[in-house]
């Protein structure tokens, strides 16, 4: 038997020639972003600059109110006044700020509740599992629209009740979504050997189990954001939202909708209810460009193009 | 069906200067760096090499078909007379399954679940209209019975879950005969078997190439189990042939040094010692899963400081053993005794010290480690965890383990996907030797890994063993790896101990009937070990 094998542990081939970093790795994708990807970057970009910056960018106050109720466009007031003389162009960029804040806030406490819950069932499978699993079915029974407005009108329509509501009623999906995949990775060795090595449940979910489920738990993230974004502008338009003096899209939508009637008199009053709507509608479309070209890469899917 | 008027030993594939290129991480990668091949009629073509030799994209290339994101740079896969790399996928999908077919790696995996197995087996018939859905069913049933399957009549109308995984193995074989193709490509088909189970499928296989006068490239790691089927053998290694040659020539006298090697891990030998300071004791231990038992009245000894084999199959209850040691599965009576003091049978019961004492090496490397973490953040943990050795210390403490498992700092920061096997599988052994451990449990450690890698690893757990005074729990079912390198076996069969002691009386006659079965079961390297052995067993 001769020894000049040449094999080392060192020198045996891996998967991987070169390793690259985060930030390169970065770079390589987004080098390759379509033009829809773009397209959202640029507008969530857009969206989230005004909501940081709303008082330095909007030319007016939020609740200021100008002596000329139903303004028509131009003439100081970019798109006009409202019903009770309020600059809507100044509301449309604070109404950034309120409904993207008081989604992103709802949806990050969904994430968090839904997910840990979600590992904490997919680490012990017989009763912890059996109990969260029914509690989670029993609220996803009920329409969360139907759900919410009785829960609202008990506590009262404040913003910390919004967000209180919400993220518990939305961390259902996240719990669900988080218990299937973590079920996948539980059974893992490396979980195992974390348990074997007497760590404790915090380490378990945050270090081991968390890393490997995020991909799926991010794409949630952003289409939940959507959801959320849509069931408290469906609540403001019907007036248990956001509440007033805050601007909110969808209360504008309510409060300038009977401009629609005058179209024939002048096209710009008609389209003014629609540029809050059209806000809402921008905003949602992007998140799923994003949320695409984010599921196109950390899927599978890529590797199918020759 | 069809007839196969051709004429044995005819040229039936020539593969000329092959080059494929696979697509991974965002760059090209040469796979096949040209490779010729040729394949007569009737004959059977061994390829062997160690994983990543490029030995399965050669096989699916021979069929003119590449994975997804591989693509044949050059070359001419000439099948009959036509050139494959030049078809369209029309006029390919026409000879595949008809006139070559494929036999995979894992068949449980291969098989719709959804669908029954005669509908399965017969399905490229029935696409291609060989034949009437009832005579192709008839033959079905015929190749059954010469695959030597239990109720060749009834079993078509399974699902592939109702049958065991050597059973599944051969239904494959006899859809890839059904259609009567002229080659067969068999990629790995008893890799994933057991011992006792390989001999059937290796039987049944051979009868029935032989029997319709099929050729086959057969595709495997194991020189021993290529060595039944083939009449050439082929050595690949990092996409380029090493050398060929007729199997006795090559068995007899290989001529590279690589080829060599490939069954080194059988020149392993250790001499047995024993002690009678017991590490760990078992004392009658019962475990089940849910309500289906599988120990029953396990008792085991294990002497400080030694090694001690657990072989049997799979099912045969050798890992739920080390699940019970662990405490992962406590046990439903019975008892533990580990260096003079009872284990807690939960793992929540048990100290930090005592989980510390006892460390498990898996079988899978790659999901015995985090793929978020990377190396340093891997062997680290237990150091802080178990030590409360932190910063620049533990950074030396872990650069002072690469060193000992024979890699380096280089090592640090990589993630498990940029090791290989062999080296994912010393990080683990790292992880365990971080927790400064006096019993280590390798559950099938080596299985996984090439002949090569095997034999750097079993050396290194022999001299740490030597180094550091820890005591193996060593379970196998590789019996070339137990001679290698235990002092006492135990030979488990269907949750029970069959026989225990040192590895001399062991591997000695007298055996009981299945340590017999299980040790004549393992292949040798010799061309005429299958004929014999089933000749011996017919008797």
């Amino acid at each position: 038997m001769s020894e000049n094998l040449s094999y080392s542990a060192k020198g045996e081939v891996a998967n991987l020639v070169q390793r690259r970093t985060k930030f390169e790795r970065l770079k390589i994708a987004l080098s390759k972003a379509p033009f829809s990807a773009w397209f959202g970057m640029i507008v969530l970009f857009i969206y989230f600059f005004a909501a940081i910056f709303a008082p330095f960018i909007a030319p007016h106050g939020e609740a200021e109110i100008f002596p000329v109720a139903y303004a028509p466009w131009g003439d100081g007031h970019i798109f006009g006044t409202d019903q009770i003389g309020r600059d809507i162009f100044s509301r449309i960029i604070f109404a950034a700020r309120n409904t993207i804040g008081i989604c992103l806030i709802a949806t990050i406490l969904a994430l968090f509740i839904g997910t840990v819950l979600g590992i904490i069932a997919a680490l012990d499978r017989r009763y912890v599992d059996q109990i969260l699993s029914r509690i989670v079915d029993t609220l996803m029974s009920i329409p969360v629209m139907i759900f919410t407005f009785i829960l609202l009108s008990v506590f009262g329509p404040t913003n910390l009740n919004l967000i209180l509501i919400l993220g518990i009623l939305e961390s259902t999906r996240f719990f669900r979504i988080s218990r299937s995949v973590a079920v996948g990775q539980v059974v893992l060795e490396y979980v195992e050997v974390a348990r074997l090595r007497g760590e404790k449940l915090s380490y378990i979910i945050y270090r081991e189990i968390l890393p490997n489920i995020a991909s799926p738990l991010i794409i949630e993230f952003g289409l939940r954001f959507i959801f959320i974004i849509f069931t408290i502008s469906s609540l403001s338009f019907l007036g248990i939202g956001i509440q007033p003096p805050s601007a909110d899209w969808a209360s504008m939508v309510r409060e300038n909708a009977i401009l629609i009637q005058y179209a024939q008199y002048d096209i710009t009053a008609g389209l003014t209810p629609l540029i809050p709507a059209a806000a809402i509608a921008l905003l949602c479309v992007s998140i799923n460009f994003v949320v695409d070209w984010y599921l196109y890469i950390t899927s599978g899917l890529k590797d199918d193009v020759k | 069906m069809m007839s196969n008027n051709n004429k044995k030993g005819d040229l039936l594939l020539t593969i000329e200067n092959i080059k494929i290129d696979g697509f991974s991480d965002e760059r090209w990668h040469k796979i096949i760096k040209g490779i010729n091949l040729t394949l007569n009629r009737g004959e059977i073509l061994g390829l062997i090499g160690e994983s990543g030799a490029g030995k399965s994209t050669l096989g699916k290339a021979a069929m003119g078909y590449t994975q997804p994101g591989c693509k044949i740079i050059s070359g001419k896969v000439i099948f009959d007379g036509t050139d494959l790399a030049k078809l369209n996928e029309y006029e390919k999908r026409k000879i595949w399954g008809t006139k070559i077919s494929y036999v995979a790696q894992s068949a449980a995996a291969s098989f719709n679940p959804a669908h029954r197995l005669m509908e399965q087996t017969i399905s490229a018939g029935n696409r291609m209209k060989l034949d009437t859905s009832e005579n192709l069913k008839k033959d079905a049933i015929e190749l059954y019975r010469s695959l030597q399957l239990p109720e060749p009549e009834n079993i078509g109308s399974r699902y592939p879950h109702q049958v065991s995984g050597g059973q599944l193995q051969r239904v494959m074989t006899a859809m890839a005969m059904s259609p009567r193709p002229e080659l067969i490509i068999f990629d790995e088909p008893t890799t994933a078997l057991d011992v006792t189970t390989q001999v059937e499928v290796l039987s049944a296989m051979r009868k029935i190439v032989d029997q319709f006068n099929t050729a086959a490239i057969y595709i495997t790691h194991d020189l021993a189990v290529v060595a039944q089927m083939a009449d050439r053998i082929k050595v690949l290694r990092y996409g380029e042939e090493v050398e060929e040659a007729e199997t006795r020539e090559m068995l007899s006298n290989p001529k590279e040094d690589y080829t060599k090697s490939l069954w080194s891990v059988r020149s392993l030998i250790k001499p047995e010692e024993t002690s009678d300071n017991m590490m760990l004791s078992i004392r009658n231990i019962d475990a089940a899963y849910g309500s289906s038992k599988v120990l029953h009245n396990v008792s085991i000894d294990i002497p400080k400081g030694k090694t001690v084999a657990i072989v049997g199959e799979s099912g045969s209850g050798k890992s739920t053993t080390a699940r019970v040691v662990t405490g992962l599965l406590p046990q439903l009576k019975g008892n533990i005794i580990f260096d003079g003091e009872k284990l807690p049978p939960k793992l929540e019961n048990r100290t930090r010290e005592q989980l510390r004492r006892i460390q498990i090496i898996f079988q899978m490397p790659d999901t015995a480690m985090n793929p978020r973490q990377t190396v340093d953040e891997i062997i680290g943990r237990p150091l802080e965890f178990y030590h409360g050795i932190k910063g620049k210390e533990r950074e030396n403490k872990v650069i002072e383990l690469l060193k000992m498992i024979e890699l380096d700092e280089s090592f640090l920061d990589r993630l498990p996907s940029e090791l290989s096997g062999g080296q994912k599988q010393r990080i683990c052994i790292a992880r365990a030797l971080a927790a400064n451990p006096d019993l280590i449990i390798c559950d099938e450690v080596t299985s996984a890994l090439d002949q090569i890698v095997q034999e750097g690893i079993l050396k290194l757990l022999q001299k740490l063993q030597k180094d550091l005074g820890v005591t193996y729990i060593f379970i196998t079912h590789d019996i070339a790896t137990v001679k290698a390198i235990s002092d006492e076996i135990v030979v488990m069969y269907q949750g029970e101990v069959v026989e225990q002691g040192l590895k001399s009386k062991i591997l000695n006659p007298p055996y009981p009937d299945y340590t017999e079965l299980l040790l004549s079961s393992v292949p040798e390297m010799d061309p005429d070990w299958l004929t014999n052995l089933l000749n011996k067993r017919s008797l």
